[in-house]
């Protein structure tokens, strides 16, 4: 701590470079705090100890091509299955495109076989008995400030009702919590009930979007997806059956390689940052060739100059980099509560920042390791005579 | 060729009677440019007793600098000996330079190389980072050191705020902190105004007779010289006078 003076005053002896030396490093890690709880939206769901104990079974072709609706008993057969609900995706908005719901038509067994659905008996019954019920998530309430009994216009973007119109008319009759491992954004879920739905959308076709199939045991996982494919081999409904932990990942993957998207960005943005911070701390120690010689000169060893110049590279980049993190930290949530919901940024957590401390110290190593090195090789004789 | 000359040549000068604090035996210095080897020292004899204050002497290119660099630990001779304090500072390795020149050496340069974004406390307090003082001690100790040039009023000053004078005064207070028994100058008062040149000499004066300090000090200017107690005259990297001055 004793050369922490030298170290900082070294560090902004220039204040102007300085500054926007910091300003591209806290860019840099803004965006890698940003893009990383991006990724995290994408993937959580992926790796929930529920997500293994429940399969998805969906069109082999096409998660948008139904599935009879007729599956559902066979399935439930099959020993080893738990229980058997399903869904179709609605797609509604609310009064504007702008605030999307994302909304399901569900059975009456489906909210059975979904755990990190938290439900009152009193709510469950009170759902089955509405026709144009709706559950809805406690986050998703807060937003548009939704009460249990309020009447509530959904618009489908897909489906519209018989008579042409798409505006749905629903009534809310719960307001459901989620389990503390809940996936990412399943506090913002809107459960309609399937029947309705089918009954009443003009393109009624008896089909439903994908089955989820709660298991006794998810060690029976593997051989009872095959049995469940088996069903339908050779027809013109062939399934893929996954966990739903392998469904969320390549329902993510369909978007892209968020991860390999992320991975690129951060790539090409420390690459450039790499170079613009190994620039700026060359030219640094450049000017300061006779002060670090005098260091040398009053006793400073070799090593302890290549230390304070190593010093002085990684403070940069954590100051840099704490504070673009921090201003991440603050960002995601704001950026999820004002897109109304549309973006889901989780919190940036521990690993987030732990990783991002560990490219500090990386990155402040690589930049200050070769002006480093000019420091601690210098001869005290030739630089104090400036040559 | 004078009394004293000779008596450089024999090998057996001292300043005086006193016990030498600086022996030099037979230390040659050369620098090689590409295939052609440049001698700037030849075969220097010297003692300087502890206590002394030299002014060292001569032309450009007369092997002052070269010569105060290698008594201050700052350059390895290629030939010779060199012992100072009853240590051979030819032999040590780059890292016990470094230790020994922490302790036992201060420098005064001609252009103060002070840290220009430090205050004079702290450029003060440098040397003395490389000891195991507490903060509050480091932080007493350059007080004294700057009380003791008469800069105890400019201690929050960075060096821009201050004149040439005052920085080389920072600059000695940086080069006594740590106590060090020999001081070496190169050209302490080349960068200053008369005014401003005698004040240092004037304390580097009282430094050698009222703390004990050995100084060797480079010049070009005879006046400076006139503060020391001896002057020596470089030519062509070899001693050729020495001046009894006090």
């Amino acid at each position: 701590m004793k050369y922490f003076n030298l170290v900082w005053s070294a560090l902004f002896r220039h204040k102007t470079r300085a500054v926007f030396t910091l300003i591209s490093i806290i860019a840099a890690f803004l965006l890698f705090g940003l893009l990383n709880a991006v990724r995290v939206a994408f993937t959580s769901g992926s790796d929930s100890l529920a997500g293994n104990e429940r399969l998805v079974v969906a069109s082999r072709f096409s998660i948008m091509t139904g599935l009879p609706e007729s599956l559902k008993a066979r399935i439930a057969a099959i020993p080893g299955v738990q229980g058997v609900g399903h869904e179709n995706w609605f797609g509604g908005v609310y009064q504007d495109p702008k605030n999307f719901v994302f909304s399901f038509a569900v059975d009456e067994d489906y909210l059975g076989t979904n755990p990190d659905i938290l439900l009152t008996p009193e709510q469950r019954q009170a759902f089955a008995q509405t026709q144009d019920g709706a559950l809805i998530g406690e986050t998703l309430a807060k937003r548009y400030n939704w009460k249990v009994g309020q009447k509530i216009p959904l618009q489908s973007t897909i489906f519209p009702r018989k008579n042409g119109d798409k505006t749905w008319p629903f009534t809310i009759v719960g307001i459901y919590k989620t389990s503390k491992d809940a996936p990412n954004g399943s506090d913002q879920m809107f459960f309609l009930h399937w029947k309705y739905f089918d009954e009443a959308n003009m393109y009624s076709s008896h089909e439903v979007g994908w089955y989820v199939v709660k298991l006794n045991s998810p060690e029976d996982a593997d051989k009872i997806a095959q049995s469940i494919d088996a069903l339908s081999a050779n027809s013109d409904h062939e399934t893929k059956t996954q966990t739903a932990n392998a469904f969320n990942a390549s329902f993510a993957k369909q978007i892209g390689n968020i991860g390999l998207i992320v991975e690129a960005i951060m790539a090409a943005v420390f690459f450039t940052l790499i170079l613009l911070t190994g620039n700026t701390m060359a030219q640094a120690v450049r000017e300061r060739i006779p002060e670090l010689a005098v260091l040398k000169t009053i006793g400073f060893s070799d090593r302890s100059v290549l230390a304070l110049v190593l010093a002085e590279a990684v403070l940069l980049l954590v100051i840099g980099g704490v504070i673009g993190m921090a201003i991440a930290s603050v960002l995601a949530p704001a950026l999820a509560k004002g897109s109304g919901g549309m973006i889901q940024l989780p919190p940036i957590g521990w690993v987030i920042w732990a990783e991002g401390a560990a490219l500090m110290v990386v990155i402040g190593v690589v930049v200050g390791v070769l002006p480093a090195l000019r420091g601690m090789r210098l001869k005290i004789v030739d630089a104090l005579a400036g040559r | 060729m004078n009394a004293a000359v000779a008596e450089m040549q024999d090998g057996n000068q001292t300043a005086g009677d006193k016990q030498p604090l600086v022996e030099i035996r037979g230390l040659s210095k050369t620098y090689s440019r590409g295939k052609q080897k440049l001698e700037v020292l030849h075969h220097i004899d010297l003692d300087i007793a502890r206590g002394d204050f030299f002014a060292l002497m001569g032309p450009s290119g007369s092997g002052k600098t070269t010569l105060l660099n290698l008594i201050g630990g700052l350059d390895s001779p290629s030939d010779g000996s060199l012992t100072v304090d009853g240590k051979r500072i030819d032999k040590m390795g780059e890292n016990q330079l470094a230790r020994w020149r922490a302790g036992n050496v201060g420098f005064v340069f001609q252009f103060y190389n002070l840290m220009p974004a430090l205050t004079a406390q702290k450029n003060v307090e440098l040397p003395l980072l490389l000891t195991k003082l507490s903060a509050s001690q480091r932080k007493k100790n350059a007080g004294i050191a700057l009380q003791l040039v008469g800069l105890s009023d400019r201690a929050s000053h960075k060096p821009s705020e201050l004149s040439g004078g005052q920085q080389q005064r920072v600059a000695i207070a940086r080069a006594i902190v740590s106590d060090p028994t020999l001081l070496v100058c190169d050209e302490p008062t080349g960068d200053l105004d008369r005014q401003s040149a005698e004040e240092v000499l004037t304390l580097l004066q009282r430094l050698n007779r009222e703390h004990g300090k050995t100084i060797v000090m480079v010049t070009h200017d005879p006046k400076a010289a006139e503060y020391a107690s001896h002057t020596l005259h470089l030519d062509k990297g070899t001693l050729v006078e020495q001046q009894h001055t006090a």
